[in-house]
């Protein structure tokens, strides 16, 4: 790796985080306003014109808050777990291509975002999003709560059980793109159909999982806060309470982005039909790439606005349903997904 | 509990319904729905409430051109269930014969029940619309006379419904 290509990606980085960590303030505005649509309020309107200044003084708030750490909780690991948290969340989003390839410098292209050709692309979202449930169940654990401890394990019982049905509704992507390449999958995309006409039932179990691995209600049995004050960060404060705050809004605009790249074609305006004969650009012009930039975080934040939207429509599930609908129904009808696409596959390819 | 055989929830829905997704849409449809209607909210502190002459807000004394209406007599400190009136007569040169040297009413105490106004035989004490009671401190929650009188012209409203239905 050249001096130039690290001076490269670390800019990228800087740059998209700061982007995505301000789009993930902005998030939990627009859950409150759009909370407030829904049940015929105004929603946040006093700081700033429309409330637009109302994340930044939550977090300056946050910033001023005292840090309480409990007696009894065990104080490394207490701080460790909104850093895992965090940090798995932005780690996602190197494998995010936000756009197409820009400029090429050095016999190597660069688009907005930070690893987009990773060849085991997606199976690195996996594996992060995995590791996300450490921070959650470390946090729960560490706190010496009750009620974080019951928050951290539900937490980690409902990641596992549904992790296996997202992995299995990837397979059905990954074996018609055959590339585990996220950038491959989405040209894939681009020259014949979006998957999601070729993966219905992928797409709803794909997006039923990221509810659940996001833990977004209706799964947001973690957190519920009838049952467990606060779950797994009842006893957080301050800008430790913040940062897993905002882990978690990353991450619903990592899964909302990913699922945008695997089933809606990523950065595809039209479907059916090849953009750049359509615009009269030519493919990879920089224009073209542009535009693609723009589609692709107008599906991201569409999915986002449904993330919320789902929230504030549905009531929690109960443990023994959520556990019933992963292992009874998702599980079985992920497998038989899998089974359908590969003779697909076999017999149309 | 005998075990339920019948009429359980899996006889009761159809197929559709007991595929969810469907009815999930339906639930969103109608949420989507409610975005667009307006809203129910008053930006309070821009447009505020204006109670009708029956509301109970803080209790007053009427004042009228030649001072105020009451003789304390002291049948509302009496009859305050919350304790909150205290009365010290002093006598005038008036025709009434009787006025309260001090009248104070605690704030933190008074349960806005209108009963001191019920029992009151002058119509000296009375329910006012204000509704907004804020203090620092529990001393300030104790309001004297210099809080208390409040010139009749503004207590009209609530006079008229008394007398309606006295």
């Amino acid at each position: 790796m050249s001096l130039i290509q690290l001076i490269i990606i670390v800019i990228q980085a800087t740059i998209l985080l700061t982007l995505m960590l301000v789009c993930a303030a902005y998030m939990v505005l627009a859950e409150r306003k759009i909370a407030a649509w829904i049940q015929n309020r105004v929603g946040p309107n006093r700081v700033g014109p429309w409330g637009l200044f109302q994340s930044f003084a939550d977090v300056i708030k946050l910033n001023l808050k005292e840090d309480i750490v409990p007696a009894a909780a065990d104080y490394k690991f207490h701080a460790l777990a909104p850093v895992i948290a965090i940090g798995v969340a932005i780690t996602v989003y190197a494998i995010i291509p936000f756009s197409g390839p820009l400029v090429e410098i050095d016999g190597i292209q660069y688009g907005l975002s930070m690893a987009p050709n990773m060849n085991i692309g997606i199976l690195a979202m996996l594996a992060m999003t995995s590791v996300g449930v450490y921070g959650i169940a470390l946090a729960g654990w560490s706190s010496n709560n009750k009620y974080s401890l019951m928050g951290g394990l539900r937490s980690a019982a409902q990641m596992i059980s549904y992790e296996l049905s997202m992995g299995l509704a990837i397979i059905g992507v990954v074996l018609i793109a055959g590339s585990l390449n996220l950038i491959e999958i989405i040209q894939a995309q681009t020259s014949g159909i979006w998957y999601i006409f070729l993966q219905p039932a992928g797409f709803i179990l794909f997006f039923i999982t990221a509810l659940a691995e996001t833990n977004r209600a209706p799964f947001d049995l973690p957190e519920a806060e009838p049952e467990l004050v606060g779950g797994y960060h009842t006893e957080y404060s301050g800008m430790k309470f913040g940062l897993l705050y905002l882990a978690e809004y990353a991450n619903i605009l990592a899964s909302s982005a990913i699922m945008a790249a695997l089933y809606l074609g990523g950065w595809d305006a039209i479907p059916f039909l090849d953009d750049s004969t359509i615009l009269g650009l030519a493919p990879n012009s920089i224009p073209l790439v542009l535009l693609g930039h723009v589609v692709f975080l107008t599906k991201a934040f569409a999915l986002v606005f449904v993330f919320i939207w789902v929230r504030w429509s549905l009531p929690r599930f109960r443990y023994d349903q959520l556990m019933n609908l992963g292992w009874k129904v998702l599980l079985p009808i992920s497998l038989i997904n899998v089974v359908l696409t590969g003779l697909g596959v076999l017999f149309f390819q | 509990m005998a075990n339920i055989t019948s009429n359980t929830e899996s006889q009761r829905l159809t197929f559709w319904e007991r595929i969810y997704l469907p009815e999930i849409a339906k639930g969103l449809g109608l949420t989507f729905k409610q975005m667009f209607k307006p809203s129910f909210t008053r930006q309070y502190p821009e447009e505020r409430w204006i109670p009708e002459g029956s509301y109970r807000g803080r209790p007053v004394l009427v004042l009228e051109e030649d001072g105020e209406r009451c003789v304390a007599c002291g049948l509302c400190s009496r009859v305050c269930p919350a304790l909150a009136i205290e009365v010290r007569a002093a006598e005038t040169e008036q025709d009434k014969e009787r006025y309260p040297e001090k009248f104070e009413i605690n704030m933190l105490r008074c349960i806005y029940c209108g009963f001191c106004e019920e029992v009151c035989p002058e119509e000296a004490i009375v329910m006012s619309k204000d509704y907004e009671l804020v203090f620092s401190s529990q001393q300030d929650g104790i309001f004297g006379k210099d809080k208390l009188l409040v010139p009749v012209a503004q207590l009209q409203e609530r006079l008229e419904f008394l007398r309606q239905w006295r």
